[in-house]
C-alpha cells in the first residue's frame, strides 16, 4: 500500500485542525451558559422575580447568537472524519463512531428540540415546563460533550477494543472500558467546567460593561454577582480536573507529559527525582533534543506531576530510546499481517499475535522503508529504519509545552480574577473598582483562547499517533489530491471567516445594545438597596 | 440465521429508517428554505415562513447528524470509503448545510434589505443544493463508484468527481429528491401558515408531489437499463466484515431488479411510494394538509426503501473492482458494537419520537403576522 501524499496530509491536519479549533471559540460558550441560564430561570421561578426573566431572556438572546454557530460548524466536525479520515474511520469506526452516534440519540437531539422550545416556548409553556426545558437543553449540550470526549478518550488512551486480524480493524469488545475510560472522564469534566468558566466571565465581563457605563445598573449587578459566584467555583475546579489529567498523562501517555514539560533527560538525570526543576519558561529545540534556555523551579516537577517526590519521570530522549525495540516487532506485526491478509495462514497469524501490541509501531517506519515497502526491510537495513522512525515517535515539544503554559497560566488568572470580582460584588463595592471592571471586560476572550490551547495540549501532545500507539496520524488521512484539499480549505476559509464577522458584528450590537428598556425596567422588580435609581 | 446476521439485517433497515427520517423531516425545512423567497413576496410573510419552522429545524437537523454518526459506527468502511469517495459534493453539502443555521439565527437580528436578502438567498441554496445532493447520492451509489481497497483497508479513488457530478440518471434522482421535499416543505407551510401564504406553498407542493411521482416512475424503468449488480460466488453473510472478503461481483444489467422478481411481495414498496406521493398531491389540492403531510412521508419512506430493497445486500458497488463493492455483509461494524448501538436506539428512539412530538403539540397553530412583529424572540 503506498503512503499517502504527505503534502495531503498536512492539509487534511491543517483543515482538521482549523475547523476543529474554530468550532471550539463556541462550544465552550454554549456549554456555560446554558447552566447560567438554566441557574438564572431557577431563581425566577422561586422568586418571581421579573428581573431575573429579563435576564434569562436578555442572556438567552446572545447565547443564541453563538449556539448557531456552534451547531453550524458542529456538522462539518461530523463529517470530516469520513471526508479526510478515511482510514481512521475504517480502522476504528466500529468503536469511535458508537460514542458519535450515541451522543445524536441520547444528547443532541434532546439539546436541539428543547433549544426551539426554549427560545419560543416563553408563552404557551408553564414557569415550571419552561424550566424543565432550560434544565433538558444544559444537560442535552454537556451529555454532548461527555461522549465526544468518550470518543476522544478513545484516541488518548484506547480502551475497550481489540485488532482483529481478519477485519483489518479495531473491534469493539468493551463498553464499559470505553465509557469508564478515566482519560475520557476527566477531560468531560475539565471540558464542561472551562465552558462554565467561559460562560461565567462571557456574563460577568459584560455586566461589568454597563457597570463601567452605569447602565442597567440593577441587571447588571446581579448578573456580574451570579456569574461572579458562579466562576469562583469554575474556576478552582477546572484548575483541579486539570491537575488530574495531568496525573492521567503521566501514566498513560508519557510523551505527552515529558513534552508538556519540555523533559528531554529523565527528571533522575541529575542525581535525585525530587529535586528536578519544574520550568516556568524554556525553548525546546527538537533537532538537538535540548532546551536552549531554561528556567525552572525546584523540588516543583515530580510532586506536580507524580504526585510523589521520588518517582523518576522518563525524558524524551530515554521514551525515544525505548521506541526502538517496538518499531522493530511492529515491522514484524505489520508483515505478518500482510501475508496474513493473502493466505489467512496460522504461522503469519501466530508471528501477528506475538508482535501485535506494538503494530502501530511498525506504521511508522513504513516511511523510512526501501520503496516505503515494509517488506523490504531486512536485517542488514532494519537498524537504520529504525533510527529514523524513532525520531517520529515524540511530539512537537515547542508547541506542547508552550501551549500548556499558556492554558494553565490563564487558568490560574480566572481564579483570582473571580475571586476579586466575587468579593467586591458581594462587599458591594464594583463600582468603586473601575480598574478591576476594566479587567472583566477585556479577559470576556481568554477563557476561549485558553480552551483552544488546552485542545492543542491534548492533541499536538499526542502526535504522531491519531490513536495512541495503534495509528500513525500520517496513516489515518484519505488518499486526496492536493486540489481536493485546496478546494476544500478556501471555501472553509472564506465561510468561516464570513460568518466570525457576522457573530461578531452581532454580539457586539446586542451587547451594547443592552436588555431592552421594557424588559429592564420591569415593575415587579424590587431594586436592590445600593442600586436603587436606575440610570435609565 | 445466526445472530450476527440477523444484527446486520436489522441495521440495514435501521438505516433506511435513519434515511427516510432524514429525508422526511430535514426535507421539510429544506424545502421550506427552498420556498422561502417565492412562498413570501415581503418580509413580514418571509418571517412568518421561517418561524413556521423556527422551533423545529434544529431538532429535525439532528436526524442529518445522526445519519451521519449511526453509519459511522453501524457500517464504518461505508463511511469511510463513501464520504471521501464523494469529496468534492459532500464538502459542497457541508458548505450549504451548514449555512443554514446560522441564516436562521442571524436574518431577523439586523433589519435592513441587503441583509435579509442576502440570507434569503443562503436559504435557497441551504435548502435545494443539499436536497439535489441527497438524492444523486442515492442515484450514484445505485450504478457503483470507481473505488478499490488496498490490503489494510484503506481505500483508492479510481475516478473523477466529475462523473458522478454530471450523471443523468443520478440527477434524475436529485431533482426528484427536491420536488418531494418542496411538497413536504409546501405542506408544512399550509399547516400553520394562513392566506396568502397558504395559497402560494399548497401549488408550490402539489407542482412537487406531481413531480416526484412522475420521476420515481421514470426511475423505475430507467432501473431495468442500467448496471446493477449481482453475485457471481457464494456469499456467507455472517463472515468477518471486510471488503478484502473474497467475494465474487459482477455488472449486470437490471439486477437491481431481481430481487423484486426473487419476492414479488417487495412490490408494496413502490407501491407505496406512489401512492403516497400521488396521495398527497390529492390532499393538498383538497386543502388537506394534514393528510397530505403524513402521505408525503409514506411517500419518501417508500421510495428510500425501494431503493434499499432493490440493491439488497448492497450498499455501494464498486464499477473499477465489483468483488470489493460494500455490503451489508461486508461493511457492517461488529457483532458487539451492533448489538450494543441496536440497545441504543431501542431505548432512545421512543423517547425521541415522544418529546419531539410534544414539541410539535406545544407550537402547534397558525403563525400570525403580527404574532412574529409582536415576539422578539422569533426569527
Amino acid at each position: 500500500m503506498p503512503l499517502i501524499d504527505p503534502s495531503v496530509v498536512d492539509l487534511s491536519r491543517l483543515q482538521f485542525a482549523l475547523t476543529a479549533l474554530y468550532h471550539f471559540i463556541f462550544v465552550p460558550l454554549t456549554l456555560g451558559m446554558t447552566f447560567l441560564l438554566a441557574a438564572m430561570e431557577t431563581v425566577y421561578v422561586i422568586t418571581g422575580k421579573q428581573i431575573y426573566k429579563d435576564m434569562t431572556q436578555f442572556w438567552g438572546k446572545l447565547f443564541g447568537i453563538n449556539f448557531a454557530i456552534g451547531v453550524a460548524t458542529g456538522l462539518t466536525m461530523e463529517f470530516e472524519f469520513g471526508t479526510n479520515w478515511s482510514m481512521y474511520s475504517h480502522f476504528v469506526g466500529d468503536v469511535f463512531g458508537t460514542p458519535l452516534a450515541i451522543e445524536g440519540l441520547m444528547a443532541f437531539f434532546m439539546e436541539s428540540t428543547f433549544i426551539g422550545l426554549m427560545f419560543f416556548g416563553w408563552d404557551r409553556l408553564s414557569k415550571p415546563g419552561h424550566l424543565a426545558v432550560t434544565y433538558l437543553t444544559a444537560l442535552g449540550s454537556n451529555l454532548s460533550a461527555l461522549w465526544i470526549l468518550i470518543a476522544n478518550g478513545f484516541m488518548q488512551n484506547p480502551r475497550g477494543a481489540s485488532f482483529n486480524p481478519d477485519t483489518m480493524r479495531m473491534e469493539f469488545n468493551s463498553f464499559l472500558k470505553l465509557v469508564f475510560s478515566e482519560d475520557a472522564q476527566a477531560k468531560f469534566v475539565h471540558t464542561s467546567i472551562a465552558g462554565f468558566v467561559t460562560g461565567a466571565l462571557f456574563v460577568m465581563g459584560i455586566s461589568a460593561f454597563y457597570i463601567l457605563r452605569r447602565q442597567h445598573r440593577e441587571f447588571a449587578a446581579r448578573s456580574f454577582r451570579m456569574a461572579a459566584l458562579f466562576g469562583v467555583i469554575s474556576s478552582l475546579a477546572v484548575v483541579t480536573l486539570g491537575d488530574a489529567l495531568g496525573r492521567l498523562d503521566y501514566l498513560v501517555q508519557p510523551t505527552k507529559i515529558a513534552a508538556i514539560e519540555g523533559l528531554w533527560q529523565d527528571s533522575d538525570a541529575g542525581g535525585s527525582a525530587a529535586a528536578a526543576p519544574w520550568l516556568l519558561f524554556a525553548l525546546p529545540d527538537q533537532a538537538a533534543q535540548t532546551n536552549l534556555v531554561e528556567f525552572g523551579i525546584p523540588y516543583v516537577l515530580d510532586p506536580l506531576v507524580a504526585h510523589s517526590f521520588s518517582t523518576n519521570i522518563p525524558g524524551l530522549i530515554s521514551l525515544e530510546k525505548q521506541a526502538g525495540p517496538r518499531i522493530k516487532k511492529g515491522i514484524a506485526a505489520l508483515n505478518a499481517l500482510q501475508a496474513y491478509g493473502k493466505d489467512h495462514g496460522a504461522a503469519a497469524l501466530a508471528t501477528f499475535k506475538a508482535n501485535e501490541s506494538d503494530m502501530g509501531y511498525g506504521f511508522l517506519a513504513q516511511r523510512y522503508a526501501p520503496n516505503q515497502d515494509l517488506s523490504k526491510i531486512t536485517p542488514a537495513n532494519q537498524d537504520a529504519v529504525v533510527a529514523q522512525a524513532e525520531k517520529d515517535t515524540i511530539p512537537n515539544v515547542f508547541v506542547t509545552f508552550w501551549s500548556f503554559r499558556i492554558m494553565m497560566i490563564l487558568g490560574f488568572y480566572f481564579v483570582g480574577l473571580f475571586a476579586f470580582a466575587a468579593f467586591f460584588s458581594l462587599k458591594n463595592r464594583l463600582e468603586r473598582n473601575p480598574l478591576l471592571l476594566k479587567l472583566c471586560v477585556w479577559s470576556i476572550p481568554l477563557p476561549v483562547l485558553a480552551c483552544e490551547f488546552g485542545w492543542i495540549t491534548a492533541e499536538a501532545g499526542r502526535q504522531p499517533w491519531s490513536v495512541y500507539r495503534w495509528l500513525p496520524t500520517f496513516q489515518a488521512a484519505s488518499s486526496h489530491s492536493v486540489g481536493y484539499m485546496v478546494f476544500s480549505l478556501i471555501g472553509f476559509a472564506l465561510l468561516y471567516s464570513v460568518f466570525i464577522a457576522a457573530e461578531l458584528y452581532l454580539m457586539f450590537k446586542f451587547a451594547r445594545l443592552g436588555p431592552q428598556p421594557h424588559q429592564a425596567a420591569a415593575p415587579e422588580a424590587a431594586p436592590a438597596p445600593m442600586f436603587a435609581a436606575p440610570a435609565e | 440465521m445466526e445472530l450476527y446476521v440477523v444484527l446486520k439485517v436489522v441495521w440495514a433497515v435501521l438505516l433506511g429508517v435513519l434515511l427516510s427520517g432524514l429525508a422526511v423531516m430535514v426535507g421539510m425545512d429544506m424545502g421550506v428554505g427552498t420556498l422561502l423567497r417565492f412562498v413570501g413576496k415581503n418580509d413580514a410573510e418571509r418571517r412568518v415562513v421561517l418561524n413556521i419552522i423556527g422551533p423545529h429545524w434544529d431538532g429535525n437537523q439532528v436526524w442529518f447528524i445522526l445519519g451521519g454518526g449511526a453509519i459511522f459506527a453501524a457500517f464504518p468502511t461505508l463511511y469511510a470509503t463513501s464520504f471521501s469517495v464523494f469529496y468534492v459534493v459532500m464538502i459542497l453539502l457541508l458548505f450549504s448545510m451548514i449555512m443554514r443555521p446560522v441564516a436562521f439565527e442571524y436574518r431577523s437580528k439586523v433589519d435592513t434589505k441587503k441583509w435579509r436578502g442576502t440570507w434569503d438567498w443562503a436559504f435557497l441554496i441551504s435548502g435545494a443544493l443539499p436536497m439535489i445532493v441527497y438524492g444523486a447520492a442515492f442515484g450514484n451509489v445505485m450504478q457503483g463508484v470507481g473505488f478499490h481497497y488496498g490490503w489494510d483497508g484503506q481505500y483508492y479513488q479510481d475516478e473523477s468527481f466529475i462523473f458522478y457530478l454530471l450523471n443523468p440518471f443520478a440527477l434524475l434522482c436529485g431533482v426528484m429528491s427536491l420536488a418531494l421535499s418542496i411538497q413536504q416543505g409546501g405542506t408544512m407551510l399550509m399547516l400553520r401558515g394562513e392566506q396568502p401564504i397558504y395559497g402560494r406553498a399548497r401549488k408550490a407542493a402539489i407542482i412537487g408531489g406531481v413531480v416526484g411521482v412522475v420521476l420515481f416512475i421514470i426511475g423505475g424503468f430507467w432501473v431495468a437499463h442500467i448496471n446493477g449488480y449481482a453475485f457471481t460466488g457464494p456469499v456467507d453473510p455472517g463472515a468477518p466484515a471486510t471488503p478484502l472478503s473474497g467475494q465474487t461481483v459482477a455488472p449486470v444489467v437490471g439486477a437491481w431488479l431481481h430481487n423484486y422478481a426473487a419476492y414479488p411481495i417487495l412490490w408494496v414498496l413502490p407501491g407505496l411510494g406512489v401512492a403516497g406521493m400521488l396521495g398527497a398531491a390529492v390532499m393538498n389540492l383538497a386543502a388537506k394538509p394534514v393528510l397530505a403531510w403524513w402521505l408525503g412521508a409514506i411517500g419518501w419512506i417508500g421510495a428510500i426503501f425501494t431503493t434499499g430493497a432493490s440493491m439488497f445486500p448492497f450498499l455501494m458497488p464498486s464499477t473499477t473492482n465489483p468483488s470489493q463493492s460494500l455490503t451489508v455483509w461486508n461493511a457492517a461494524g461488529s457483532q458487539y458494537n451492533l448489538s450494543w448501538m441496536l440497545f441504543f436506539a431501542l431505548v432512545f428512539t421512543p423517547i425521541i419520537i415522544c418529546y419531539t412530538s410534544w414539541c410539535f403539540y406545544v407550537m402547534r397553530g397558525k403563525v400570525k403576522v403580527e404574532h412574529v412583529a409582536d415576539d422578539e424572540h422569533s426569527y
